[in-house]
């Protein structure tokens, strides 16, 4: 029939309207219910589920980020001893196909390296968020940052992030990364166990050897004894 | 019988065309460039390699064992559409000096834009070509730049990882170091007042349709420019269009304006650094194309990258996601390109954004996947992403493809406006080297995962999708079709995903690969999306080529365009499905 293709189209946006509303009671009294209250907005999730409206109101809201989301690289330091992880070993410079970050390796005045970077420049201008430099950093070091709020007035040198703009303590990294920050410690604890077991064997072999060579010294005191005897 | 002769006649093909075939080895076969287009005239009339693949040149200045004698080589592969299989590879050597040979545009169309492509980036001219300009760059452009001696003005080193990075990394703005902070190179003694720039070029008038009436209407025909700032052009892509009264009678594609040199820069990368790289050619299908650059350095690792059965099951759920989201968007911008504004488009986009979520939360990012791994892929998948990709796979998105479906194929503006539009026959399909929906909406079932099955497509039970209208609406229809096939593979691969290890072994950052070539072919949503690469056993590929669907699809616009009407030509182009990203490189 002439026109029928209007009638069904209208139809269509008819039954989103009404799958949108119905949608949305399930959520009264609030359409926040089981979100994130977050001081820079809230925090939304769109399930598989939803059947009406998709959007979210950018920036009031925001839309929960999954724990392997990468954007701009950081760098994690130990909160409790202040110390860098980052060696200064320049894998991440060497792996980085953008080649944005710039490290300056710590010195001695003899002129001996010292494993700490005394200078590090990640370029948010050309780095292409692939996150190969936190897949081979091999002491956990520099990680992805989710923050993706990253808009400024100049590319030099607001872009151009320092060891200070790129430095988080270690309680900012297991926030953004539960998993694998639960991981870590998991790691951390068994090799430390092990640490500890092997000392421990080691401390009982080595009692054990003292008692031996006591035991001996003894005997070789007594023998004198038993001679004596 | 000498010596000689004996062993030219062990050589494949020796008889069919005297002295064509110089010399053969596992890698291809080298041919005597005054010989070729006999030779290729054999191989397309009586051996069925009907198909052109791919046409690469290749420069091997510095190379071991090359000589200025055969510095240039002219890489072709063959396929046969009919009986599929391994094809050909077909070898011309070059001299440094005055790099020519002929041109094989009559023998295989498909050959247009490819060697324009090899003529502009490496200034090797084919003769017999009828209009051998530059493609990618403008006219002025000074050298050719994929040429091993080029130098770019921001050049730091031939290969990364760049020495001023580390240990003494102090960090300098690159801008700095170039004359006006500009990305250019001069040639020298140039003068700009005198500079004049090229015209730009005009498209060939083809027959001007004869008026209704009989009655003879004095009027001109005139030059309309579409883009390259125009949303129905899908990025920044120019079409030249002749015009008579509405009437498309030209037509001239012109590109280049997102052009990077992509493959420069992949020759300066260590081989893993490309990964990311290739997410950026076709982006909406970053996943493919991680497939398919890794499937082709993993043939020449050989033993050493097989990866393991979870990670073969991964990549096949991710290319196969990939292929549903691409389709579902390309379907809702053909609507939108039809006139049907956005709303169409926005709840075919809605399924994908369920399916970009998935992507997210398996690789870090929503469209720079960066996810494949020579020997595996970057991160195994957990229990909760599978849970969700079942609901999608099985519940939601097979009943959102029928609803599509209801309202779509049946509607009766798309098929006022879409059948009959663009025709392509089968065999001009083939011959201008159309592939994907492409070339499958002519009736030719060609699907790279059937004719030559890479990964593990072989174990699943799939139909390749073909419809013979040849015009948009088959095109719209296979894209339907492809998603609802996609769909069967993905429940396949969901249900049978065993555990295990997602890599080989560790992953390294720097490792060799052996000395050779290998050309690794993927059926992107897009079409064949292949690539050549060439190395000298080092750290850096020597050579990286993209054989982009998008930008081999391009071959039949001004065929299919001529004699339709100006708004067709925006659905004429929207059916290609191309992204200027990969078109371009």
């Amino acid at each position: 029939m002439f026109g029928s293709g209007i009638i069904r189209g209208l139809g269509i946006t008819l039954k989103r309207t009404i799958t949108t509303y119905t949608d949305d009671l399930a959520k009264v009294p609030s359409r926040y219910i089981n979100s994130l209250d977050t001081p820079s907005g809230k925090v939304l999730q769109q399930p598989p589920e939803v059947k009406g409206l998709f959007t979210i109101q950018y920036p009031e809201e925001k839309r929960q980020l999954p724990e392997n989301f990468r954007f701009i690289p950081m760098l994690v330091y130990e909160e409790d001893t202040g110390k860098q992880r980052c060696t200064a070993c320049g894998i991440c410079s060497k792996v980085c196909p953008s080649q944005c970050i710039w490290i300056v390796r710590d010195q001695t005045k003899a002129g001996k390296p010292i494993p700490r970077p005394k200078e590090f420049y990640v370029d948010a201008s050309i780095c292409m968020s692939c996150g190969l430099c936190a897949e081979f950093c091999p002491f956990d070091s520099i990680k992805m940052n989710h923050d993706y709020e990253l808009a400024v007035y100049d590319r030099f040198p607001s872009l151009i992030l320092d060891l200070e703009e790129l430095s988080v303590p270690t309680s900012y990294y297991a926030a953004l990364y539960p998993a694998a920050w639960e991981e870590e410690q998991e790691a951390k604890r068994i090799k430390e166990e092990r640490k500890r077991a092997r000392a421990k064997k080691a401390a009982e072999a080595k009692a054990k050897k003292a008692a031996a060579a006591a035991a001996a010294k003894a005997k070789a005191d007594k023998k004198p004894d038993a001679s004596e005897a | 019988m000498d010596e000689e002769t004996v062993a030219v006649k062990t050589l494949p093909y020796a008889d069919a065309v005297p002295g064509a075939v110089l010399d053969a080895d596992d890698s291809g076969i080298v041919v005597n460039k005054d010989k070729l287009v006999d030779f290729a005239l054999y191989l397309r009339n009586e051996e069925g390699f009907d198909y052109l693949s791919s046409l690469q040149a290749v420069d091997y200045l510095g190379y071991p064992d090359r000589t200025a004698a055969d510095r240039f080589e002219v890489v072709y592969h063959l396929f046969n559409t009919k009986k599929g299989g391994e094809g050909v590879v077909l070898k011309v050597r070059l001299p440094e000096d005055n790099p020519e040979l002929p041109s094989v545009i009559l023998v295989w169309p498909g050959a247009d834009l490819q060697e324009r492509e090899a003529w502009d980036l490496f200034g090797i001219k084919f003769k017999g070509h009828p209009r051998l300009r530059r493609i990618l760059l403008w006219e002025g452009f000074h050298g050719h730049p994929m040429r091993k001696d080029w130098k770019e003005a921001y050049y730091e080193d031939d290969h990364k990882p760049f020495h001023s990075r580390w240990p003494e990394g102090h960090y300098r703005w690159s801008e700095d170091r170039a004359p006006w902070g500009d990305n250019v190179n001069y040639p020298q003694g140039w003068d700009p007042t005198g500079f004049v720039p090229p015209a730009p070029p005009l498209p060939k008038i083809h027959q001007r349709p004869m008026p209704e009436s009989g009655e003879k209407i004095d009027t001109d025909v005139i030059v309309v420019n579409m883009g390259p700032q125009h949303p129905s052009t899908h990025g920044v892509f120019r079409m030249i269009a002749a015009l008579d009264g509405e009437t498309v009678v030209g037509l001239e594609p012109e590109m280049g304006y997102l052009h990077r040199n992509h493959e420069k820069i992949g020759e300066r990368n260590t081989w893993i650094m490309n990964i990311p790289f290739t997410d950026r050619l076709d982006y909406l299908s970053s996943m493919s194309n991680n497939l398919g650059y890794v499937i082709t350095v993993e043939k020449m690792l050989g033993e050493k990258a097989v990866p393991p059965e979870r990670a073969e099951y991964l990549r096949v759920i991710m290319a196969e996601l990939t292929r549903v989201q691409n389709h579902l968007w390309t379907i809702g911008f053909l609507l939108n390109d039809l006139g049907a504004f956005y709303t169409p488009a926005l709840y075919t986009i809605e399924e994908r954004e369920l399916i970009l979520d998935l992507f997210e939360a398996a690789s870090g990012s929503r469209m720079m996947c960066n996810y494949m791994r020579f020997g595996g892929v970057r991160r195994d998948v957990t229990d909760d992403w599978l849970k969700t990709a079942r609901e999608l796979v099985f519940n939601r998105l097979p009943a959102k493809v029928d609803e599509f479906d209801r309202y779509l194929t049946e509607s009766e503006i798309l098929m006022e406006r879409t059948i009959g539009v663009g025709y392509l026959s089968p065999e001009d399909a083939i011959a201008t080297s159309m592939s994907g929906p492409m070339i499958r909406g002519s009736g030719v079932p060609y699907d790279v995962r059937k004719a030559r099955p890479y990964s593990i497509y072989d174990r699943f039970d799939w139909d390749v999708v073909t419809y013979d209208g040849c015009d948009v609406y088959a095109r719209y229809r296979v894209r339907l079709g492809e998603v609802r096939q996609s769909i069967r593979i993905l429940k396949q691969a969901l249900d049978q995903i065993p555990e295990g290890p997602i890599m080989n072994k560790k992953p390294a950052y720097s490792f060799r690969v052996p000395k050779g070539d290998a050309y690794g072919a993927v059926e992107a949503p897009k079409g064949e999306l292949g690539f050549y690469v060439v190395s000298d056993g080092s750290d850096n590929p020597w050579r990286y080529h993209v054989r982009a669907p998008s930008y081999i699809n391009i071959n039949a616009l001004e065929h299919m365009s001529i004699g339709y009407k100006v708004a067709d030509l925006i659905i004429i182009l929207g059916a290609i499905d191309i992204v200027l990203g990969e078109t371009d490189r």
